[in-house]
Order: structure tokens, then C-alpha cells, then sequence
């Protein structure tokens, strides 16, 4: 029994110092951003990097998405005669689920990786040694800029593939499936609420958050030289992924709270 | 508060202590184990203002570690740390700050910065410290690369740089802000001893032009005996012997001589 807690107590404990270190440097970040001085440049860099490199990806992801759900859908629909339903569980899907969720794995694979690695990297090679010798403060000038850049681009990659895949499942299901367009688009306003919206974007944010301390505290940790780096950047986008897909079902139990869905 | 650091305990080990009353750095009692190995046991060392010390000692005998200390880039389990007058342990980051704007260090590989250019890199100090103009960081910057003989390589980035090339562009990084003193950790490895005696020669024009205190950590002896005032030898996490390079040279102890003959004891036969 002692030898089955020892075994247990060992990686739980290390668990909870992991969650600790992520913990405490995002309350690090939270302090740099109100004491410290935005480095402008070093967060546009970050825009740019984070949202405008990520447009292809998450194009192809909404619109791929939204086609092969509304085909899905209708396949399923069409047996019991409500075919001109798919607009609307299609679009409630993208906006609450599919969109958030997709875009924030995509992210977390391009640029929770990127980031992890760059940030491993400089940790090995003493770079991040090198800036704190130069009494520079490594939260200050790696973590902010990236935490910043990601709350913002998060939320406009989400509403972009929410966009597209809403887009891409009308002309499916108009032109390929050839459901009745007035029907498709009168029950997909009248079942899409603004909640559905806000709720996808809150999500985006919170998805944003957690995406960008595992991946920065992961090369922040990194250690051994370029199996170390590697190792990180594997970890960081495994824990990302993880972290998404698990905080989205308790996000999705306490957003429902806020913005109920359905026709209310 | 600025206080006088506490004057050494006494050392069981056969040492010679340098004679100068006020010390730019000030180690006492210093102690640092990583994992279950104990790296420095009770280091006891004092660097005179204006002076170059090279600490000498075997691979992984604990010389970097003890380097990286001096800068509160690693925090001791046990001992003290005065720099300037001022002891540096337990200051938090910010604290520290104002300590690394005196203190420049240059690291094995040069640490450059690899996203930037070489001329990005050595003004980054200068920017960090609130200066945009772009001509008085352009003409810093020629001014410290016509010091480090490297005119011309502005534009260049770290990874199209030799190993030599890439130390002075770190050092000129590490001295452009002035500091009163520099920290060298292996300056001369894996290079040629041409460029090795380059580095060696800077170090001693920046000692006589700048006055900058320096401690060349290094297991190269020559480079120890061309820039070194004074040498500290580290043995088994301890300052084993500290005197001039010509009281090493006399030394007659034999782990000193097999040190600096290069003799192994037939362990790893």
C-alpha cells in the first residue's frame, strides 16, 4: 500500500510543481504588463507572427470544417425530413464548439511549437543568461509580448474560422446538397444568437491564455541542449492540445450558464 | 545600504590571499550543490578594484558555476556575494538590475542573440537603457567593433560568425555600457591560438585603457599567465591556492604542478 502512494505521490507531486510554474509566471506576465513598459515592437512582431502567419491554417481548418459538418448533417437530417436545419446546427456548432476548439489546436501545433522552441533555444544557448546579465528581465521582454499578441490574435483567428466555416457550409449545402437557401439562412439567424458568438470568443481567449504558459514555460524549462529543446516543444504542444480539450468542457458547463443556448 | 563586506575566515587549504583593502568583489563562504552533487564547498575569494584574476581549475570543477554566481544568474545554498560593497544575495531581479549594469559578463559560446544582427546585438544594451538615437547607437557600436578589430561585420548575423568573431561581438556587447567590471568565462576556448592571443589581448587593453576589474575564468594557462594579475586555483569546490602567476609558478605542491603540467594521476588509464 506505502509502495503504491510512494509510486503515485511522485508524478502527482511533480503535476501540481508543473501547474504551479505555469501558474506563477502567468502572475508574473500579469505584473509585467501593469509595471513594466510595452516593448511595441516585439509585440507586433508577435501579431504578425501569431495571427497574420496563422491565416492559412485556420482558413483551410474553418472551411474544411464547416463543409464536412454540413454534409454530415444534412446526410443525418435529410432521413427525417429537416434537411433545412443543418444551417443552424451547423452554425451553432462552429460558434460554441468546432471553431474555438479547432483553432486553438491548430494554434497551439504553429505557434505554441514556435514558441517553445524559440524560447528552449535561447535557454540552452545562455541567451536568456545574456539578457538577465544585461538586467534584462526575461518575463518582461519573451512572455509579455507573446501573452499580449496571443489575447489579441486569438479572438480574431477564432471569429475568422468561425466566418469561413459558417461561409463554407452554406455553399455546400446550397450548391452541392442543394437544400433550399431561404430556409438554410432563415434557420440559422433565427437559432444563432449573439451568445453563441461571445461564447466562441471567450473561449478564444481563455484558449489563448492557456496556450501561451505552457508553451513559454516549457521553453522557459528547457534543458540538455537540442534533445532538451525538442523534448519541450513536443511537451508544450501535447500540454496545449490537452489543456484545450479539457478546460473546453468545464468552459462550455460555465459559459452555458452565462449564454444558455437555444432559441430563447 | 552600502557596508564593508566581513573580512575572509581563515582557509584550511595552502593559500596566499591577496593584500588589497577594498575589494569590487568579495565571496564568502560559498556553497552551491546541483542534484547530489556538491559543485562549490566553502569558496572564500576577493578581486581588488582594477585587478584581472583568472580562476583555474579542472573541466566541471565548479569554475562557470562559480562565475555565474558573481552575476545572480545562479543563487548559492549557502555564503555571501559582495559586489561594490553591496552583498547580492537574496536581491530579487529588479535589485539585481542596477548590480548587472556595473558587472559585464562574456559567456563560452558569446550567448549572441540569434534573431538579431551583430550590430543589433551589441547596441542592445545601449537600447535597453532608453537610447533611440540611431546615429549615436550606429557610431557606438563602429566605435566597439574598431576596438574588437571586427569593422565591417555590422550587418552580419551570429550564425555566419567564427567561434573567435562571435566572443568579441559578446564582449563588445558585455563592455559598451561601461561596466566597471567583466566577467569572462572561457574567453579563449576552442579557438586558434592566434585568436586566442587576439581575445588574451583585448582583455589586457581593456584592463589598462578602461581600468575595468575582470575575472577570466579559463583551464587555458597561458591565457591565465598573459592577462592574470593575480590566480585562483579551484579544487574540489574550494580556492585551493590564490597568488600571483609567478608564486603558481614557484608552487611546489604537487596537485598545483601536476595542474599546471598538464600530468594526469593514471585514473582514467
Amino acid at each position: 500500500m506505502v509502495r503504491f502512494f510512494n509510486a503515485l505521490g511522485t508524478p502527482l507531486l511533480s503535476f501540481f510543481q508543473y501547474l504551479g510554474e505555469v501558474v506563477l509566471l502567468a502572475a508574473d506576465t500579469f505584473r509585467c504588463i501593469f509595471t513594466h513598459k510595452l516593448r511595441w515592437k516585439l509585440f507586433l512582431n508577435q501579431v504578425v507572427e501569431i495571427g497574420l502567419l496563422s491565416q492559412l491554417v485556420v482558413v483551410i481548418t474553418g472551411g474544411f470544417t464547416g463543409a464536412v459538418f454540413a454534409a454530415q448533417t444534412f446526410f443525418q437530417f435529410n432521413k427525417i425530413g429537416m434537411g433545412s436545419a443543418t444551417g443552424a446546427v451547423v452554425s451553432v456548432s462552429i460558434c460554441r464548439e468546432l471553431g474555438p476548439v479547432l483553432t486553438a489546436l491548430m494554434v497551439a501545433g504553429r505557434v505554441g511549437a514556435a514558441m517553445s522552441a524559440e524560447i528552449g533555444t535561447m535557454k540552452v544557448t545562455e541567451q536568456i543568461d545574456a539578457l538577465r546579465a544585461l538586467a534584462v528581465y526575461p518575463t518582461d521582454y519573451l512572455v509579455v509580448p507573446r501573452a499580449l499578441a496571443m489575447m489579441v490574435s486569438m479572438p480574431l483567428l477564432v471569429a475568422e474560422c468561425i466566418a469561413v466555416g459558417v461561409a463554407a457550409g452554406y455553399f455546400i449545402a446550397i450548391f452541392l446538397l442543394e437544400i433550399n437557401g431561404t430556409y438554410y439562412m432563415a434557420n440559422m439567424v433565427r437559432w444563432t444568437r449573439n451568445r453563441d458568438i461571445i461564447m466562441g470568443l471567450s473561449k478564444a481567449f481563455c484558449f489563448g491564455i492557456l496556450i501561451v504558459f505552457i508553451s513559454c514555460q516549457k521553453g522557459l524549462s528547457a534543458r540538455e541542449g537540442a534533445v532538451g529543446v525538442g523534448r519541450a516543444t513536443t511537451e508544450a504542444v501535447v500540454n496545449s492540445s490537452l489543456a484545450v480539450l479539457i478546460c473546453n468542457f468545464f468552459l462550455t458547463m460555465l459559459l452555458n450558464i452565462i449564454y444558455p443556448a437555444g432559441y430563447q | 545600504m552600502i557596508e564593508a563586506p566581513p573580512s575572509p575566515k581563515p582557509s584550511a587549504q595552502p593559500r596566499v590571499v591577496s593584500g588589497h583593502s577594498s575589494p569590487m568583489i568579495a565571496v564568502r563562504s560559498l556553497a552551491k550543490k546541483i542534484g547530489q552533487q556538491e559543485i562549490l564547498r566553502g569558496v572564500d575569494l576577493e578581486v581588488a578594484t582594477g585587478e584581472t584574476l583568472a580562476i583555474i581549475g579542472r573541466s566541471g570543477g565548479g569554475k562557470s558555476v562559480l562565475l555565474k554566481h558573481l552575476v545572480g544568474l545562479m543563487a548559492p545554498d549557502v555564503g555571501e556575494i559582495w559586489i561594490d560593497g553591496q552583498n547580492i544575495i537574496g536581491m530579487n531581479e529588479r535589485q539585481l538590475g542596477t548590480i548587472r549594469k556595473k558587472v559585464g559578463i562574456l559567456f563560452q559560446g558569446g550567448a549572441l542573440f540569434d534573431s538579431m544582427t551583430v550590430e543589433e546585438n551589441i547596441a542592445f544594451p545601449l537600447r535597453e537603457a532608453g537610447e533611440r538615437d540611431p546615429e549615436v547607437l550606429h557610431s557606438k557600436v563602429k566605435e566597439m567593433l574598431e576596438v574588437m578589430e571586427m569593422e565591417g561585420e555590422e550587418d552580419k548575423m551570429p550564425e555566419s560568425l567564427s567561434g573567435g568573431m562571435k566572443k568579441r561581438v559578446g564582449l563588445a556587447r558585455s563592455i559598451i555600457r561601461r561596466p566597471s567590471c567583466v566577467l569572462y568565462d572561457e574567453p579563449t576556448s576552442g579557438l586558434d591560438p592566434v585568436v586566442a592571443d587576439s581575445i588574451n589581448r583585448l582583455i589586457r587593453r581593456l584592463q589598462q585603457r578602461l581600468g575595468v576589474t575582470s575575472v577570466v575564468v579559463t583551464h587555458d594557462m597561458k591565457s591565465a599567465f598573459d592577462v592574470a594579475n593575480h590566480i585562483a586555483y579551484l579544487h574540489e569546490g574550494r580556492i585551493y591556492f590564490h597568488g600571483t602567476p609567478i608564486q603558481l609558478q614557484q608552487a611546489a605542491d604537487p596537485i598545483l604542478q601536476d595542474f599546471l603540467l598538464g600530468r594526469s594521476d593514471g585514473r582514467g588509464d
